[in-house]
């Protein structure tokens, strides 16, 4: 009898050898002439245990993680093809604590399924939003889509209703959906984990965007360092185009979609929503004035909805199970679900799905672990290079757009980088400003020299070089990128900068101060 | 190891015709023709210019906005570590370091015999398995020193 094993073809685990793990298996099998069908299936977001191998037995899956290729003679010695014990088996991978504990809704498919199989994504209730979508009509699609209180994922937060209804109002003989797929925050792979475990949850958001604003052609921008993920993307396309799910009247209806996917070329600033279109037009990736927004002049000055691949492959299942469904989950003006990724320095890093409203110590403590060092946690980055450093004593903050605001801080793409106490947080805050001075895309001054000011400022603090003086002349030009530039590269890069400084004055070399303790 | 053709004026304006359908074609283009030669040549700039009717000082502006774009050749093989911050949380900044005495050339730079390019990337998405590299193709996770030696190592060969 053939036994199906499941082993992950996600960039991650590829990363973690699972390419070798595969080759290893069917040496194994073959030597033991036992017949075997390896899918190469998405992951499951635990990604320490990635290899994270999956034998279909009489009980269901039964994981085993994370497997190197020397491992592999040892599991079939063990028995793992029929659920044998052995040191590497966790059991069924969706009673593991850390799947357990999740509201999987984008995420319900990944790791499960065969990302480039169609039949599989249709036997896991894939293109239920887009049937209900052509039953309902663009009018209300976006009805249901402002019900669900959905929020940008990229980072912004602004309402996808809105930006939807302003295309759909505009008249033009062409209108484009632009995914965001440029994910260059640090600490953040959840874009490119449903992208190569889940692609057709995007094709079916985008095609969903689609009929709901009258536009007819959709781009994937990603990034170069993303090839995994583009080719998972592009094989699922040509699959849905085979199946009529893309292309001229699709699913037999009247409408037409169709969509490729494009390539960055390096630059974080082309995340930005303005600065890709530019680059998708083939033109240096600089940041547009607004306005005109992207949803009356975007690509090619026609109308664009651009979104985020998390704002988009949360539409399905806003469609299929109703706006009202996905608004029951979350706090406040934060609904529905966050693919929360753990990264850094932490002992259980991956991906977790879970309603707004969780606090950043559950997050990293009890789920993430804490430290893979096993030092005591110092602060963490949330939101990637332009979100702040939290400390320690302010992980009582739950995941919400509006508790992270108050406190200087951002969720944006909801990526969260541990680091232990060995951290040098000036060294941070001389990094971020780097960052900035680097990606600018020099369309303004406070952000262009401004940040190379800020670099040469953080040298001389950091070589203890009237430092009083230095630090405020810091804070001073924080200020002015803060007010001075464009967009958020510019404007945000202080946020690091100052939240280092002001919980962490210490490694400024200034004298330690506890005051937001007792806040 | 990547394999790239000599440059050949016949060569590229095949390679960049693949791509005169698409819309905003420009960038699908230079990176086929760094893909074809390893870099994107100035020879190419003129070509470009004129097959999208397009300045040759807009073309130039393009292939030097992005970081990916190569003006010269690389060394035979590529090692790129990753120098965000969740790979410097990881103890990346330690493995750089090892990186570069071991080399003897800092990223960014060649080694002397033209073997090995050591470059910064900025996050491969394996945030939560870093410290991360990509050697040519080949993305790595989970690096230590050791992993580090034995990719190094494999460039030299
Ligand atoms: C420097 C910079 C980088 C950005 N990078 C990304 C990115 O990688 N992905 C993304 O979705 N949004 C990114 N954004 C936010 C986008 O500009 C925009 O808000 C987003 O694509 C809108 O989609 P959403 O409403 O679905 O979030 C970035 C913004 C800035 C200023
Ligand atoms: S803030 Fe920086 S990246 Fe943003 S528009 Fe200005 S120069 Fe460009
Ligand atoms: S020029 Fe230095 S901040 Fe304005
Ligand atoms: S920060 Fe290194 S892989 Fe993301």
């Amino acid at each position: 009898m053939t036994i199906r094993i499941y082993v992950p073809k996600d960039a991650c685990a590829i990363a973690c050898g699972a390419d070798e793990v595969v080759e290893a298996i069917e040496a194994a099998a073959r030597k033991r002439q036992q017949p075997v069908e390896i899918v190469r299936n998405g992951s499951r977001g635990m990604l320490w245990l990635e290899p994270l191998v999956e034998v279909v037995t009489a009980e269901g899956r039964i994981g085993y993680g994370p497997v190197e290729a020397g491992d592999v003679e040892g599991l079939f010695e063990a028995g793992f093809l029929t659920g044998g014990a052995h040191g590497l088996r966790i059991g069924k991978p969706e009673e593991h604590p850390f799947l357990a504990k999740q509201t999987r809704l984008t995420f319900a498919r990944c790791g499960i399924i065969d990302p480039a199989s169609y039949t599989d994504y249709r036997a896991h209730g894939g293109y239920r939003g887009l049937e209900r979508a052509l039953q309902l009509g663009p009018a209300e699609i976006i009805e249901e889509v402002k019900k669900s209180g959905l929020r940008g994922r990229g980072g912004a937060g602004f309402p996808t209703a809105i930006k939807w209804k302003t295309v759909a109002d505009a008249k033009a003989e062409r209108k484009y959906i632009v995914c965001n797929a440029d994910e260059g925050d640090s600490g953040t792979f959840a874009d490119r984990m449903i992208m190569e475990g889940d692609p057709f949850e995007l094709i079916e958001g985008m095609t969903i965007a689609g009929i709901a604003v009258g536009a007819t052609k959709g781009f994937v921008y990603t990034r170069s360092e993303y090839p995994h993920a583009i080719w998972a993307m592009e094989k699922a396309i040509e699959v849905a185009r085979a199946h009529g799910m893309l292309g001229v009247n699709i699913a037999g209806s009247q409408y037409s979609f169709d969509m490729e996917v494009r390539m960055g070329a390096g630059a974080y600033v082309c995340g930005e929503e303005t600065a890709l279109l530019d680059s998708l037009e083939g033109k240096r990736g600089t940041v547009r004035a607004k306005p005109p927004l992207p949803a009356h002049k975007g690509l090619f000055q026609k109308p664009t909805v651009i979104n985020n691949v998390l704002s988009l492959t949360a539409v399905p299942h806003i469609l299929a199970d109703g706006g009202e469904f996905y608004a029951n989950f979350g706090m406040g003006r934060s609904r529905g679900t966050m693919p929360i990724q753990i990264a850094g320095n932490v002992k259980f890093g991956g991906l977790f799905e879970t309603a707004f409203g969780i606090t950043l110590g559950e997050l990293i403590n009890d789920i993430g672990g804490g430290t893979a060092s096993g030092r005591p946690v110092k602060a963490a980055q949330v939101g990637g290079p332009l979100g702040a450093y939290v400390p320690t004593w302010q992980f009582d903050l739950p995941f919400d757009y509006e508790s992270f605001a108050a406190k200087d801080a951002l969720i944006g793409h909801g990526g969260i980088v541990v680091f232990d106490e060995s951290a040098d947080m000036a060294k941070m805050a001389r990094f971020a400003m780097e960052f900035c001075s680097v990606e600018s895309c020099g369309k303004c001054t406070p952000c262009r020299i401004g940040s190379t000011r800020g670099v040469e400022l953080m040298d001389r603090i950091m070589a203890g070089e009237r430092r009083e003086a230095n630090l405020a002349t810091l804070t001073d030009l924080c200020q002015t990128m803060k007010l001075g530039s464009l967009c958020a590269l510019g404007g945000f890069t202080p946020y690091p900068v100052l939240s280092a400084m002001n919980h962490f004055p210490e490694d400024f070399g200034a004298p330690p101060h506890r005051l937001e303790a007792a806040e | 190891m990547p394999h790239y053709e000599p440059w050949s004026d016949e060569r590229a304006r095949a390679v960049i015709e693949e791509f005169s359908h698409l819309e905003g074609p420009l960038m699908p283009m230079l990176h086929a023709v760094q893909e074809t030669f390893g870099h994107v040549p100035d020879a190419v700039v003129p070509m470009l210019a004129e097959m999208l009717n397009i300045s040759r000082a807009e073309v130039h502006g393009v292939v030097t906005f992005y970081h990916d774009f190569r003006h010269e050749p690389a060394g035979h093989h590529v090692l790129k570590l990753c120098r965000a911050e969740a790979c410097q949380a990881a103890g990346g900044d330690a493995l750089a370091d090892h990186a570069e005495h071991r080399l003897g050339c800092k990223l960014g730079e060649t080694t002397a015999d033209g073997r090995v390019t050591v470059e910064p990337i900025y996050c491969l998405g394996l945030c939560a398995t870093a410290p991360s590299a990509m050697l040519d193709g080949k993305i790595v996770a989970r690096l230590n020193e050791r992993r580090l030696d034995a990719l190094i190592a494999e460039a030299q060969s």
